[in-house]
């Protein structure tokens, strides 16, 4: 089942075009991968899919709907209804990779926050569902507590439950574990793997190459605004077709 | 012999209906501040987002308006606002064929200081809100708040902690300034102490009880602005 689709995504800034035709499919369940070098697009390509960058060109479908967009007089496009835009991005939950929880609330606040206020849950079954989540990410006995007194990793476990309360359609992941000090990075990478095992559609920019090959089961090689190179983390990762992933890859030895 | 001008003083400001006098001009005073620093905030929130976010008409009316207060000395201001904006609404109303309004009531008070305090507002937010770090507002977006709720829920929220020392000393500047409005007489404490010192002559003792009420209604806000930023700093990290 499609649960998001994107079609030739285009993105210029000014003169810059940094999307040049990107499309992806994630059905329900899948784990797709962005790789590429510093500045191939992962990041823009990302933000347009939940409409916090503009696409340029190119459509967007979440769950069978597409997002309408119209000029916005400036040469870019705007979505027509912002409404729509806001219903479709509450079920796109992002994860960044500054973590950017809320500071003036606790983990638990910040986990019911968009249930509450956007979603319109009741807030005691956002409370409990919290709890649990917080739970799950092995976070409950912080539920009180302000994130910048957590760790980097405690935070990016928390802003991950945070994600998981909307029930989402899908989850957008963008470098999640590139801020984290390493001795960091595996407990919130052992969180996606779980995410990744119970069935959750996610994408996952990444520079973590041998966890994308582990967890993904779908890669795409991004450079200069296109899609190089895409398929299965086996095919991708072991028998690269272009010289320039090869070189990608070889980067990482 | 030092204690009889002293129980004199006392004598003065208890007997005579002058220290229940300033009792109320202090209440006045303050009715007005907290007015006139809660229009202030208003104008300042709405200040503060025209600034970084308005269209260029907006930005440029709006540091129009934050130049000229800053510039032009208080006194001046008040004044200016007053009779000129006693003559816009009056105008106003006999065109629309309705009886003048007596503007020595609070309300005028608390226009004219709120016009002033909200230059300083807008700028006090302004900054405060550039100190909010781009992610949490992105957030906020993310997941599908629109500008109004993520205004109210996240960046207003977020922003007090860099805005609060700059609001209390808004609210200080605030509670002093009533006493400009003495000039054209609003019943403040400063006005009556004239009154009471003018027709007792006793210059010092009236003078010096309106200080001392001055001061420890500062004092009083000292302590409560402090507990006020303990309360919006709960979320840093003290390192
Ligand atoms: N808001 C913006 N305005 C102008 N240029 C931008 C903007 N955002 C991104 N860019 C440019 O777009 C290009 C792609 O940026 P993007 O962040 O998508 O790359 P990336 O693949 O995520 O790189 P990295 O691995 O470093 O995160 C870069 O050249 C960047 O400078
Ligand atoms: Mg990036």
């Amino acid at each position: 089942m499609e649960m998001l689709h994107a079609d030739g995504i285009r993105k210029t800034f000014g003169n810059l075009e940094v999307l040049r035709g990107v499309s992806l499919t994630a059905n329900k369940g899948d784990v797709i991968s962005l790789i590429g070098g510093s500045g191939s697009g992962k990041s823009t390509f990302l933000r347009c899919l939940n409409c916090l960058e503009h696409p340029t060109g190119g459509e967007i479908r979440v769950d069978g709907e597409a997002i309408a967009f119209k000029p916005d007089g400036h040469g870019n496009r705007e979505p027509v209804s912002k409404a729509q835009m806001r219903r479709i991005r509450a079920r796109l939950a992002m994860v960044f990779q500054s973590f950017n929880l809320w500071n003036h609330m606790t983990l638990l606040e910040n986990v019911i926050e968009a249930p509450v206020h956007v979603l319109g849950v009741d807030r005691k079954q956002a409370v409990d569902e919290g709890l649990r989540l917080l739970e799950r990410v092995g976070l409950y006995d912080k539920r009180d507590v302000y994130p910048a007194f957590l760790s980097g990793g405690q935070q990016q476990r928390g802003a991950i439950a945070r994600a998981l309360a909307v029930q989402p359609l899908a989850m957008l992941f963008d470098e999640p574990t590139s801020a984290l000090d390493p001795e960091l990075v595996g407990e919130v990478l052992r969180v996606i793997r779980e995410l990744a095992e119970e069935g959750r559609t996610m994408i996952l920019v990444t520079h973590e190459m041998s966890f994308a090959r582990d967890v993904s089961n779908q890669v795409l090689f991004l450079h200069g605004g296109l899609v190089e190179e895409a398929g299965p983390p086996a095919e991708v990762f072991g028998n690269p077709k272009s010289e320039r992933l090869a070189r990608f890859l070889g980067s990482f030895h | 012999m030092i204690w009889s001008p002293a129980a004199g003083s006392i004598a003065l400001l208890t007997t005579g209906g002058w220290g229940s006098a300033m009792l109320v001009g202090l209440a006045r005073s303050l009715t007005i501040a907290l007015g006139a620093f809660g229009l202030g905030l208003l104008i300042g929130i709405a200040g503060a987002l025209g600034k970084l976010s308005g269209g260029a008409v907006t930005r440029q009316a709006l540091d129009l308006y934050t130049t000229i207060v800053r510039s032009v000395p208080e006194l001046v201001l008040i004044l200016v606002v007053y009779f000129a904006g006693a003559d816009l609404i009056n105008g106003v109303l006999t065109a629309l064929g309705q009886a003048k309004i007596d503007f020595n009531g609070a309300i005028a008070g608390i226009v004219v200081l709120g016009v002033v305090q909200g230059a300083y507002s807008t700028e006090v937010i302004r900054g405060a809100i550039l100190s909010v770090p781009r992610g949490q507002i992105e957030a906020a977006q993310a997941y599908g708040m629109s500008s109004w709720l993520a205004l109210r829920r996240i960046t207003l929220p977020a922003m007090l902690p860099f805005a609060l020392p700059g609001l209390s000393n808004l609210w200080l500047i605030a509670m002093k300034d009533t006493a400009l409005l003495a000039v054209l007489g609003f019943g403040e404490l400063t006005q009556v102490t004239r009154q009471a010192a003018g027709t007792t002559k006793a210059y010092f003792t009236f003078f010096f009880a309106a200080g001392c009420m001055y001061l420890l209604a500062t004092m009083i806000s000292n302590l409560l602005s402090r507990r006020l930023e303990a309360r919006a700093t709960r979320g840093t990290a003290h390192v």
